[in-house]
């Protein structure tokens, strides 16, 4: 983004979250907007906080501290019934696919229709057909979650995030565990969502070459912390040490604190 | 969103505005299968439409398959821009029959 463009209008605000489980804090005051109609990646490793920032940001964990809006609206205090006319606008496309075992793949796409449209059941199956050719599923509306490969359940779990033509899409690692092609595929995939529908997607993800590839700007995690935001270029141009590890795949070099590791070890030992 | 009907030769021209989702889109099948179940062939004109959803392209796919049926018409004029993008990105470009003005047709 350069200095004399317009400036972007913010869909989503994380305003100083911080965020944890029980007395385990995970996300320290974290501060990150979400443009309209960009793709930003969230990256980090193993335990950096990424999906509990996702879970935030979709209003199903309530932050200790801070606060999440979406189009302005504070996920903390929103309505039951703004919340559900947020959640219509918005798709989730998790890590596994997330397909209810007992419907067909056609069925758990459709389901998000059938549940919160009344459109005519031609229009739906017209519209689910539409969006398994997208995902190259063709052949696979009356198949079980049970009979998919992997690559397949997370395409059909993106048919289904999709299935309502979201405004917001959240994809919780897209890329993980899928072989390399079907992996830049889907990053293919992803770049025509955005471009052809407009969506705003958030990617979280610790692949590091599909990062590259979709991101507009891309956010990095570690220890709970927000690292850095930045272009594709910027990001590879940090000089932080926490950043050039994630790019260069190095080992983390954890600090030790001799106290607290102490007591870690020792709590409760009389 | 908004949608009238005129006439261009032999073909019933129905002229979409504006934006076509979810919240709409069944107002426009009941109007396009009206037009096709009395046997006309139509020009769905989008050339003020902004955006269109995948349940306005369902649509036009089940007006286009009932259209086949009755050996009439179906083709879609200057589609450009999103609407443009949508129908490239399901690959309906190479399905229905594109024009780049109502005025195109000319038989």
């Amino acid at each position: 983004m350069t200095e004399n463009s317009q400036k972007p209008s913010v869909l989503i605000d994380v305003k100083d979250l911080n965020s944890g489980y029980g007395d385990r804090q995970v996300l320290y005051d974290i501060n990150l907007s979400v443009n309209d109609g960009e793709i930003l990646v969230i990256m980090g490793g193993s335990g950096s906080g990424k999906s509990t920032l996702l879970k935030n940001m979709l209003g199903l964990k309530e932050p200790s501290d801070g606060r999440v809006l979406v189009h302005g609206l504070d996920l903390s205090n929103a309505s039951q019934s703004e919340l559900l006319k947020l959640r219509r606008s918005t798709g989730v496309a998790f890590q596994g696919g997330a397909l209810l075992s007992s419907l067909s793949v056609g069925d758990n796409i459709k389901l998000p229709l059938r549940q919160h449209t009344d459109l005519d059941e031609n229009t739906i199956s017209i519209m689910t057909r539409l969006k398994l050719e997208l995902m190259s599923l063709a052949d696979c509306e009356d198949l079980m979650p049970s009979e998919l490969s992997g690559g397949m359940l997370k395409r059909a779990g993106l048919a289904r995030a999709v299935i309502m033509d979201p405004k917001i899409l959240f994809f919780d690692e897209p890329s993980a565990g899928l072989d390399p092609v079907t992996s830049v595929e889907l990053d293919q995939l992803i770049l025509k969502l955005r471009k052809a529908m407009n969506m705003t997607i958030v990617v979280v993800t610790h692949e590091l070459e599909s990062a590259f590839t979709i991101a507009d700007r891309i956010a990095v995690l570690a220890d709970g912390e927000l690292v850095t935001t930045g272009s594709v270029d910027e990001i590879k141009a940090c000089t932080d040490k926490r950043v050039a590890n994630l790019i260069n795949r190095s080992p983390r070099d954890v600090q030790i604190d001799a106290e607290k590791y102490l007591s870690r070890l020792t709590k409760g030992a009389k | 969103m908004s949608f009238d009907c005129s006439e261009h030769l032999n073909y019933k021209v129905l002229h979409l505005t504006g934006e076509i989702d979810l919240s709409n889109s069944s107002e426009v099948r009941r109007c396009l299968l009206d037009i096709i179940n009395q046997d006309y062939s139509v020009i769905v004109d989008f050339s003020e439409l902004t955006y269109i959803d995948s349940s306005g392209m369902a649509i036009l796919v089940e007006g286009l398959n009932t259209a086949n049926k009755k050996k009439t018409s179906l083709k879609i004029a200057a589609a450009n821009g999103a609407p443009r993008q949508v129908l490239e990105l399901t690959r309906l470009d190479q399905v229905f029959t594109l024009v780049d003005a109502v005025s195109d047709v000319k038989e």
